[in-house]
């Protein structure tokens, strides 16, 4: 009965229930779609720093993460590699790599780079550079002399493929080695910043020039699911020994985008509430003014011997069907933006020196996390009950005097 | 007081609960609107003064095209002549003079490739905020010889200390060998990893020995009065420049073409943040609108009575809008009071965000953020509010218009 009622009352005014509710729907709306703009903006972020060589775990050799220099490389890596063969499951992608900082130069320009050795076929699994080169090729297993650089390196140097570039750091003797490559390849990628920071050899002419034998300075581990990344690093820190080996999650190899995860998180609750406040305001006073302007029918009920408590139910249930009503047409609303959204993204292009300068990506696609869904739904259902009490008890305080002395 | 004002100022009292709550949700979006851009301009602020302090400053002159590819021969030849013109351009405060160059340098064990800048001691300082920023040692004096400041990070790579010495290994303008000893005198920490990663800094003539600048520099730093000076300068400057830049090779930049990605990640923030305000703004209206609307469906009678005594609907129609845009007003003033006073306290406190510290200091910002009350924080967030409001408060004054005395009468 109460259904039936409280359905009855909130259509007794239209215009009045459409208003409120239109503010729910724009409310409720808000949260989900602009949360999931957000959420897109972090994915694509941890995305492409998982992608620039850092993967979800890396393995190092003690002492590495601090000071990643040759000294502190894995000289011999066969234990290792024998140990993550045996410890991982077999979808899991993995690569070993030589890193180190070094500078490159070419008839008129210089600049500092990091130098990754690298196995192209096992690499292009696990990383951007596979997809990434534009133009010429990618590095081939057999490179001895070839090179890929990024597209904004060489426009800076003036070169391109075909032309040499010396490379010059120190090696394992800590002497000055210095090799010219030849470009094969130019890469493109997300940010320009990583097109100026990596230059790509494969990990024998790496490992040859800087006289490091069969030394890699990490390993890096792409999983099929990155919820799993605690327990994997946790079964090879299980396995490899301590006092030489450092076993790294991305979110400890990238502290800048773990910070801006946890930002996020909160902003994104602070948004929701935030909203919930603009919206609560209209729920509180449209259901008083719903209330008083019915207080001779509550008097009445109550005349009829209808208890307080009733009454209390009575008017939470209207304000029941106006957020879930609200609330329906707010998710569904949402989730079509976001499907609309989904493939074209938002082209922040315009601002491209500005995405680049906050490291995010130059276009954002929305990703909707269910866990924001259900924590908007929940603020603004919850909130939205709790508010209403307040004329939902007024409503159960008139008495049928009161109600005989309103006109 | 008018008569439309009083009789506007007592229909609101006369659903006192309603009235406050409409006003209250007014105020709480004013309120986070004067907070928020406060916060997001006084951020601003901060990054902007703290990228010019610690690097570009205001405004640079350097050869044309020095900027994209910091090529050791774009130079500005004659620095002194330049010197002498920015002298006599009130709005200049301070000048001074850097040339960069990409090298090797090397300690006992390690090897890094950096940039070496050369600088004016005495100049800089009052340019820069580097003489401040030393944590270890002491800053380069005018009369120093072959010693060198290098960032924190730096120092650490190389495992230097001070008094240790480093080899630099680089190419001179004319492309000979530029190769030199020098001694760690003081060790700085920007906070912004790639200053303090890979930057060192020795003194100018020392630098100019060293690449084979004769006498070339290239960068002139000019910081002005105030950040509002920048174009005027500019104007000024490169009006002047003209005049001893025969070969119109020399370029004027300032601190928004210097830093093309700051003054675009700014926009950008301001945007967004524009956006989820409108949307703040917007359900807030919802919210009200059906205040607006039933504060007058529920006085049909009154109105009819109102337009059978010669009430023309015009007035009527001017009576509503009074009262709605005094119950906005009063909510926007409360807003903008509690709102300032909130911002002010955390203007002289400083906010926290923990776990954000690191980010912040990537960008320029120290831990402790101060928000900054000004003008436009004051005015614009309530500036849209009071529109929005308007516009909502429009719809169900325009209704009025519509009404006919005779009916309105019978409504209940």
């Amino acid at each position: 009965m109460f259904f039936q009622l409280a359905w009855r009352n909130i259509w007794r005014n239209p215009r009045r229930t459409a208003v409120i509710m239109t503010a729910i729907v724009i409310g409720v709306w808000s949260m989900i779609f602009l949360g999931a703009l957000m959420r897109g903006m972090t994915d694509q972020m941890v995305r492409n720093g998982i992608s620039t060589l850092t993967g979800h775990i890396q393995v190092h050799r003690k002492g590495y993460r601090n000071d990643p220099v040759i000294e502190n490389s894995m000289t011999d890596p066969r234990q290792v590699v024998s140990t993550l063969e045996k410890t991982l499951p077999s979808d899991v992608r993995w690569s070993s790599r030589v890193r180190v900082n070094a500078v490159v130069s070419n008839a008129r320009h210089t600049a500092g780079i990091t130098f990754a050795g690298i196995n192209p076929s096992q690499e292009a699994e696990i990383s951007f550079i596979g997809t990434s080169v534009t133009e010429g090729r990618y590095l081939k297993d057999d490179d001895t002399y070839g090179i890929v650089v990024g597209k904004a390196l060489a426009e800076k140097f003036g070169t391109k493929l075909g032309r040499k570039m010396l490379v010059m750091s120190q090696d394992t003797d800590k002497e000055i080695a210095s090799r010219a490559f030849r470009i094969v390849g130019i890469f493109r990628a997300e940010m320009e910043a990583t097109e100026k920071e990596f230059v790509f050899v494969t990990m024998q002419a790496a490992q040859r020039m800087l006289k490091m034998k069969n030394g890699i300075s990490e390993i890096s581990l792409l999983l099929p699911d990155a919820k799993d990344v605690d327990t994997v690093a946790d079964s090879l820190r299980a396995v490899l020994p301590a006092v030489d080996y450092e076993v790294l999650t991305w979110r400890e190899l990238l502290p800048f985008v773990t910070a801006y995860l946890n930002i996020y998180d909160g902003f994104i609750f602070i948004w929701f509430i935030v909203v919930f406040i603009a919206m609560g305001f209209g729920i509180v006073n449209t259901t008083l003014m719903a209330v008083f302007e019915r207080i001779r029918e509550f008097g009445l009920l109550k005349a009829l011997g209808m208890k307080p408590w009733w009454i209390i139910k009575e008017v939470l249930t209207e304000s029941f069907f106006l957020l879930i009503i609200g609330m329906i047409i707010g998710n569904a609303l949402s989730f079509v933006s976001v499907f609309a959204l989904s493939r074209i993204g938002i082209d922040l292009s315009a601002f491209a020196a500005g995405s680049e300068y906050f490291g995010i990506s130059r276009v954002i696609y929305p990703a909707v996390y269910m866990y924001d869904v259900i924590m908007a739904n929940l603020v603004v259902f919850v909130l939205g009950l709790l508010v209403s009490v307040y004329p939902a008890v007024k409503a159960a305080r008139f008495t049928p005097i009161d109600a005989l002395a309103q006109t | 007081m008018s008569i439309d004002m009083k009789m506007a100022w007592r229909n609101i009292w006369r659903n006192p609960r309603r009235s406050i709550l409409t006003m209250a949700a007014i105020a709480f979006a004013c309120l986070l609107l004067v907070f928020m851009l406060s916060w997001q301009f006084g951020s601003y602020d901060t990054m902007i003064n703290s990228a010019v302090k610690i690097h570009t400053g205001h405004l640079q002159i350097q050869a044309k095209g020095y900027q994209d590819r910091k090529s050791i021969r774009l130079v500005v030849p004659d620095p002194t002549r330049v010197g002498e013109v920015l002298k006599d351009i009130p709005e200049v405060d301070e000048y001074t003079f850097r040339a960069n160059a990409f090298s090797l340098v090397s300690s006992m064990d390690r090897t890094y490739g950096i940039m070496v800048t050369g600088i004016d001691p005495g100049r800089e300082a009052k340019v820069s905020t580097i003489e401040h920023l030393i944590r270890q040692g002491k800053y380069l004096s005018d009369s120093d010889i072959n010693k060198a400041l290098i960032g924190e990070l730096l120092a650490k790579n190389l495992k230097v200390t001070l008094g240790d010495e480093l080899v630099v290994l680089g190419q001179g303008r004319d492309g000979s060998v530029a190769a030199t000893v020098t001694t760690v005198e003081g060790i700085f920490s920007s906070g912004q990893d790639v200053l303090d990663r890979s930057s060192m800094q020795i003194t100018l003539k020392d630098f100019q020995d060293i690449y084979a600048m004769r006498g070339a520099v290239h960068e002139v730093v000019i910081l002005g009065k105030s950040l509002n000076a920048v174009q005027k300068i500019k104007e000024t400057v490169v009006a002047e420049i003209r005049k001893i830049d025969n070969n119109h090779h020399l370029a004027v930049l300032d601190w928004m073409e210097l830093l093309p990605g700051l003054v675009e990640g700014i926009q950008m923030d301001m945007y967004s943040g524009l956006i989820f305000y409108l949307i703040l703004v917007i359900v807030v209206a919802f919210s009200i609108l059906n205040t607006f609307l039933m504060s007058i469906f529920e006085r049909t009678r009154e109105f009819g009575v109102m337009l059978a005594i010669g009430t023309t609907p015009g007035r009527l129609m001017k009576l509503l809008l009074l009262e709605s845009t005094t119950m906005t007003m009063l909510g926007i003033i409360v807003g903008i009071i509690a709102g300032s006073l909130i911002t002010w306290y955390f203007q002289i406190h400083g906010i926290v965000i923990s776990g954000a510290s690191d980010i912040m200091s990537r960008f320029g910002i120290p831990e402790r953020m101060y928000p900054r009350l000004s003008l436009r924080s004051l005015v614009i967030g309530p500036g849209v509010v009071l529109i929005i409001t308007f516009l909502t408060a429009l719809y169900p004054a325009m209704k009025v218009r519509h009404f006919h005395p005779v009916e309105a009468m019978k409504a209940v």
